[in-house]
């Protein structure tokens, strides 16, 4: 594990005390909206491995949300599951569902992969609205689920609850994740993204760095929308459509592709720029999208968290600057 | 038997729209090595341009030609204005890009046409043609029109010297530059080709599936699982992989359910990708390490 410098840990520590002191100040319903900013949160890290890292594209997350987020509903719904232990099963599935998709996704490079995770994206709905399994999805209605309470001793409502839960689960992704991504596995990754043949060369098992990846990264995103799902209280298959797809893959851009703690900014983005975009007109938050994306790939393609590091560095160098001076 | 022939006929009216639409896939990627995800909302938005002309009383023959010329330099447009900066980019800022493009599109659309469905007309008469059973007008007239555009392209392409400059620059765009062809608006040209086939093809399906932002979604998907089938760089087997995937739809969805057309395309494009990445009548890629 690479060892943060101490300036970087205080940092750390403050934003996560300000996390766990934050939701006492807002009403229910805000806490409830940053739970979802930390279920999209794990979702772009998860995208991000894949797509930041690895250099796959995929065009279809949604689809792994979704079989999370069903998993999680299916659970507490038809066999009576407690919340809690319905997260990590819906993170096994997705792990297998991910490392299965990636198999064949292994010869298929940029663009076909893309246009295989479309597919993947578009036919999500559909394919959870079929009949041979709607006595487990609900068909188009969905699943409703019950809001778990807090425990007693806790005293919190259930949103701030719910919200600590998740706060939880991000801490031990984002510690998981970040050691995952500093250490060898992280480094074969950025090298089966870069130059593919120079890493077989060197002794990286390319197809199973790029289908463990796939795997994990549907891991995260199946874990995200397990939370999403207990949050929210609601499945449904149209929930689940390809926008959501292309929601997560504008967070990574927003975020910054290849980095972790841009998944927060852009987690931040996607959950209210749509809120207050929706104000103006339905069609809004996609356009605005729509040119956040372009103007990101012009002028920004390391997003805001590649921004902030270039900010931090010029500072530190006009500093370092007027110190010689 | 009849209900068979009857959906593989349909399926073939069908197929000609998938066909369309994967024969402008594939001029793109013919000349780019790219493929346009926009290409479907590119398409809708040029239908919705349609709908409005007719509206406010354009015959529709009229509307249809100011329509297909419009989506022609609409796509010339984009080229210019919106692809072209991220042309030598990786290839991931080019499908973000694109995906930027679709969901601009989109939203546009909803933006001033609402998302309410719409009918459209079709130009053709109400009552079927010949007096056969099996396949309505508007069937045979979109098939007809669908035929004449490939007949037209191929001609354009073969025997026209604008056409031979425009596949020289995309096969070979550096002996292309060296002998005085501006491959540059060669691409743009082939933008422009690709955005206007588009647009028939939206107006061709839209009496059948409705006006709507999000009507070319998953006749986008049959596109490219028909353009993967045949190959994605050959256009007489994308065309005929267009109607492929037409007519199994169809009859999939006659017999087996209609709620899993979609994953038949699924199922299509990573079958094919797995099996036999080339399509049936593409070039195998051996890439030289």
């Amino acid at each position: 594990m690479v060892a943060l410098n101490r300036r970087q840990l205080v940092g750390l520590a403050l934003v996560l005390v300000l996390a766990c002191a934050l939701p006492f100040f807002v009403a229910n319903y805000r806490v409830f909206q940053m739970t979802l900013v930390l279920a999209y949160a794990i979702a772009l890290l998860g995208l991000n491995m894949l797509t930041g890292y690895n250099g796959q594209i995929s065009l279809g997350h949604g689809a792994f949300y979704a079989i999370g987020a069903y998993t999680a509903a299916i659970l507490m719904d038809k066999a009576g599951w407690p919340y809690w232990a319905t997260v990590p099963v819906a993170g096994a599935i997705c792990f297998a569902a991910g490392f299965l998709f990636g198999l064949p996704a292994l010869r298929l490079e940029g663009l076909y992969l893309a246009l295989a995770t479309f597919a993947l994206g578009v036919a999500m709905p559909q394919i959870l609205k079929h009949k041979a399994i709607e006595h487990w999805t609900g068909g188009v209605q969905g699943i409703t689920i019950v809001k778990p309470d807090a425990p007693e001793w806790t005293g919190l409502s259930q949103d701030r609850w719910l919200y600590f839960f998740c706060l939880a689960w991000v801490l031990v992704l984002f510690v998981l994740g970040w050691n995952l991504l500093r250490g060898r596995i992280g480094r074969a990754m950025v090298a089966v993204r870069d130059q593919p043949i120079a890493a077989q060369a060197m002794g990286v098992n390319t197809a199973m760095v790029k289908s463990l990846t796939f795997g994990v990264s549907a891991l995260y995103t199946g874990v995200a929308g397990a939370l999403a799902a207990i949050a929210v209280q609601f499945v449904a298959p149209d929930s689940f459509n390809f926008l959501l797809s292309i929601t997560l893959l504008t967070g990574v851009v927003i975020g910054g592709l290849a980095s972790i703690s841009g998944a927060f900014f852009g987690a931040v983005f996607i959950q209210f720029v749509p809120n207050v975009a929706d104000e103006i007109s339905k069609a809004a938050p996609w356009a605005i999208y729509g040119i956040v994306l372009i103007a990101f790939m012009y002028a920004m393609p390391t997003g805001v968290a590649g921004f902030v590091r270039l900010a931090r560095a010029r500072l530190a160098r006009r500093r370092a600057g007027q110190a010689v001076r | 038997m009849n209900e068979l022939l009857h959906q593989i006929l349909s399926g073939l009216a069908t197929g000609g729209i998938y066909a369309s639409l994967a024969l402008a896939l594939v001029m793109i990627y013919q000349a780019t090595h790219l493929v346009n995800f926009a290409q479907g909302e590119m398409a809708m938005f040029a239908t919705y341009i349609a709908w409005a002309l007719i509206q406010v009383g354009v015959p529709y023959w009229v509307a249809f030609a100011i329509t297909v010329v419009g989506a022609f330099v609409l796509g010339v447009a984009v080229e210019r204005i919106i692809v072209r900066p991220v042309e030598n980019a990786p290839i991931l800022a080019v499908v973000i890009v694109f995906i930027a493009l679709l969901v601009i599109f989109n939203s546009i659309a909803g933006w001033i046409f609402t998302y309410t469905i719409k009918p459209f007309p079709s130009p053709f008469p109400a009552e079927p043609l010949f007096g056969n059973r099996f396949m309505s007008s508007h069937e045979i007239g979109s098939m007809a029109i669908t035929l004449v555009v490939l007949l037209l392209l191929f001609v354009f392409f073969r025997f026209t010297p604008l056409g031979l400059a425009m596949r020289a620059a995309a096969q070979n765009p550096v002996s292309s530059r060296l002998v005085g062809i501006r491959v540059g608006w060669m691409l743009a040209l082939g933008w422009g080709l690709a955005a206007a086939i588009g647009a028939i093809a939206g107006i061709m399906v839209a009496p059948t599936v409705f006006l709507e932002p999000n009507m070319m979604g998953g006749i986008l998907l049959y596109a490219f699982a028909g353009a993967l089938l045949g190959g994605i760089d050959s256009p007489g087997g994308a065309v005929l992989g267009g109607f492929i995937v037409g007519v199994l739809e169809n009859v999939v969805g006659a017999y087996v359910g209609s709620e899993l057309k979609l994953t038949l395309a699924l199922v299509v494009i990573i079958g094919v990708l797995v099996v036999k990445p080339s399509g049936l009548f593409g070039k195998v890629h051996v890439v030289r390490v």
